[in-house]
């Protein structure tokens, strides 16, 4: 009798919980479609016309369909050139990161010398100050240093400027990541590598670097994304709106385009499909990257 | 150092490094540290000098020792700061009471994989890969005059309800545009700390009788703290420096002050005077406890 009663409880318990998560689930769910509905809108806008609307008000029913903004999108708005930049800008940006990152987090973790906490101490912390902080410095330093060789635009107003930035703050996030990680790599590899008579280089890129995979996977595609996405350095960096990558470059197509916001629509959804490659197929490395400096290891 | 043979960490075998190696192991530090020293270090320290003097940006000889003269000026003669304060704090106080700890509930529940979680988590974190520009870009369509909201109300275009331009609702809107991007960014965070706690914890809390919000509070919450360190952090830093979103919607014209905006306007472009330099060293100070706090945690051990 008592069990059968406990049972019942139990069972009863279990019933409810079992309401509230569906109560949860439900309100969860309603917010997850309001949180891609700003997306699916200029999605759905990108494919009318905007004279459309203009007539018969944003909510009217579509006569006409198509992917006409986007062509004009691509001519008009010169976007290949833009994704050029892009490309031009966070490619080396990520490769040198990541090149510099490890190196760094190869010898603070595998030679023990004097400084070695506090480089690493040095670095990190440099990831965290405001780009603000910086700016100023840079700037003059940057025509300075263009003036020297004769060239103004040596760095400033060149992508290799920007890319310098980058990979001058990310390396801090990167050398810290991968550090974390080669702890964890026990130090038998490393000393067998000496033993057997390997100098330093093969013993970096032959033996550690493979053994890196992982984290630099995942590392290239958050530094990637946050590159890509930067919006602050190629504005201040560049005076050249020709020479701007594809984000900074959207905030003055907003400004020209006013006149046909579906057109501008198309722009941004071109504009988002490196990030959506990002979400869709490699969205294992990128949480795990995002996550990789918060969990130890 | 005399208890090199006694410490038992160190290797047993003295290494001797020949002098190509020493040549490769200085130029595998020396080239990172120079660049990162040279590009964020310096001039980070050289925006705190300037930011105690006069200077037009041309001549280094003409730079003039100004003491607390631009500080002054912007704590006492500029308003706008001001306003620009009480809009990051209310940014700094929206994040900390609303938006973190919905990421946190949500990355709670979807670890607990209710039905549906997998989707959910992709609506939620979708958001976090796009750029701030882009943010800013796809919300103009909902809230601008001829926008979504507008037409749902009903309101034609000459008596639509202005959200950017507006006092009323224009801090609100940023805050919930923002909280877009902030909201899955702590989940996923968290999503990843939770995944690492022990779940015998839990169990163990549950026998005892605890109840759900007991097991969180009293068990799973201490558990996380370094993740929670790492929340705080993004939560400072990300409200009291923001830029792109708003830069993206208002440009330069302060329709919403806010202090990245105000900083940008103070040190781009030409004749550019050192009170920017001010402004980015007071940007620099009101985030310095959490990146100390931040700090302190990932190096206790080390340090030790």
């Amino acid at each position: 009798m008592t069990i059968e009663k406990s049972q019942d409880k139990k069972k009863k318990k279990l019933y409810a919980q079992d309401i509230k998560d569906r109560l949860i689930s439900i309100f969860i769910g309603i917010f997850a479609l309001l949180w891609i509905f700003p997306i699916a809108w200029t999605l759905w806008s990108s494919f009318r016309p905007y004279t459309e609307i203009m007539k018969n008000g944003v909510l009217s029913p579509p006569q006409e369909l198509g992917l006409f903004n986007y062509e004009e999108a691509i001519s008009r708005m010169e976007l290949p050139t833009y994704f050029l930049n892009s490309a031009l800008i966070t490619i080396p940006a990520v490769f040198l990161t990541l090149l510099f990152g490890s190196l760094m987090a190869f010898v603070v973790t595998r030679y023990s010398f004097k400084f070695n906490v506090a480089l690493l101490l040095l670095f990190t912390a440099g990831n965290l100050l405001p780009a603000q902080l910086v700016f100023i410095p840079v700037f003059k330093m940057y025509l300075a240093l263009g003036d020297l060789v004769g060239d103004r635009r040596f760095l400033y107003d060149n992508h290799w400027g920007v890319v310098l930035i980058h990979v001058a703050f990310q390396m801090g996030f990167a050398t810290f990541v991968l550090s974390s990680y080669m702890k964890t790599i026990p130090k038998e590899i490393s000393e067998s590598a000496m033993v057997d008579g390997a100098n330093v280089f093969t013993h970096f890129f032959r033996v550690m670097l493979p053994l890196l995979r992982p984290p630099l996977a995942s590392l290239a595609v958050l530094m990637t994304t946050w590159i890509y996405n930067d919006f602050f350095w190629a504005l201040v960096l560049m005076s050249t709106d020709k020479k701007r990558p594809i984000t900074s470059a959207l905030g003055r197509l907003q400004g020209e385009f006013t006149t046909d916001y579906n057109l501008l629509a198309a722009g941004a959804m071109i504009a988002v499909i490196p990030t959506l490659i990002v979400f869709f197929v490699m969205r294992k490395q990128f949480v795990s990257g995002l996550t990789l400096g918060s969990t130890k290891g | 150092m005399t208890t090199e043979t006694t410490a038992p960490s160190t290797p047993r075998r003295r290494r001797f490094f020949s002098k190509s190696d020493k040549i490769t192991l200085g130029f595998f530090i020396g080239v990172p540290t120079f660049l990162h020293v040279a590009l964020v270090w310096f001039p980070a320290l050289a925006t705190m000098y300037l930011s105690f003097t006069y200077w037009t940006g041309i001549d280094i000889s003409k730079i003039q020792w100004a003491g607390l003269a631009n500080y002054e000026n912007i704590f006492f003669n500029t308003p706008i700061f001001w306003d620009a304060m009480r809009v990051n704090t209310v940014w700094l106080l929206w994040f900390f009471f609303i938006a973190t700890p919905l990421g946190i509930l949500l990355a709670y529940q979807i670890d607990r994989e209710i039905r549906g979680h997998k989707f959910y988590q992709s609506a939620y974190y979708l958001p976090v890969v796009l750029s701030l520009a882009v943010t800013g870009i796809i919300w103009n369509f909902l809230l601008r005059p001829d926008g979504f909201v507008n037409g749902l109300l009903g309101l034609p275009t000459s008596q639509a309800i202005s959200f950017f331009g507006d006092d009323r609702y224009n801090i609100w809107v940023i805050m919930i545009m923002a909280s877009w991007r902030h909201i899955g960014y702590i989940m996923l965070l968290y999503l990843a700390g939770l995944k690492a706690v022990d779940a015998a914890l839990r169990e163990a809390a549950t026998i005892d009788g605890a109840t759900e919000w007991q097991t969180f509070r009293k068990v799973v919450f201490p558990a996380m703290r370094p993740v929670n360190i790492i929340v705080l952090v993004i939560t400072i830093i990300e409200s009291l420096r923001a830029f792109d979103m708003v830069y993206i919607i208002y440009g330069s014209s302060g329709g919403l002050p806010i202090l990245g905006v105000l900083v940008f306007n103070n040190i781009a472009g030409e004749g550019a005077s050192m009170k920017g330099a001010a402004y980015a060293v007071i940007l620099f100070l009101l985030t310095i406890v959490p990146i100390i706090a931040y700090l302190r945690q990932q190096f206790r051990e080390d340090v030790k």
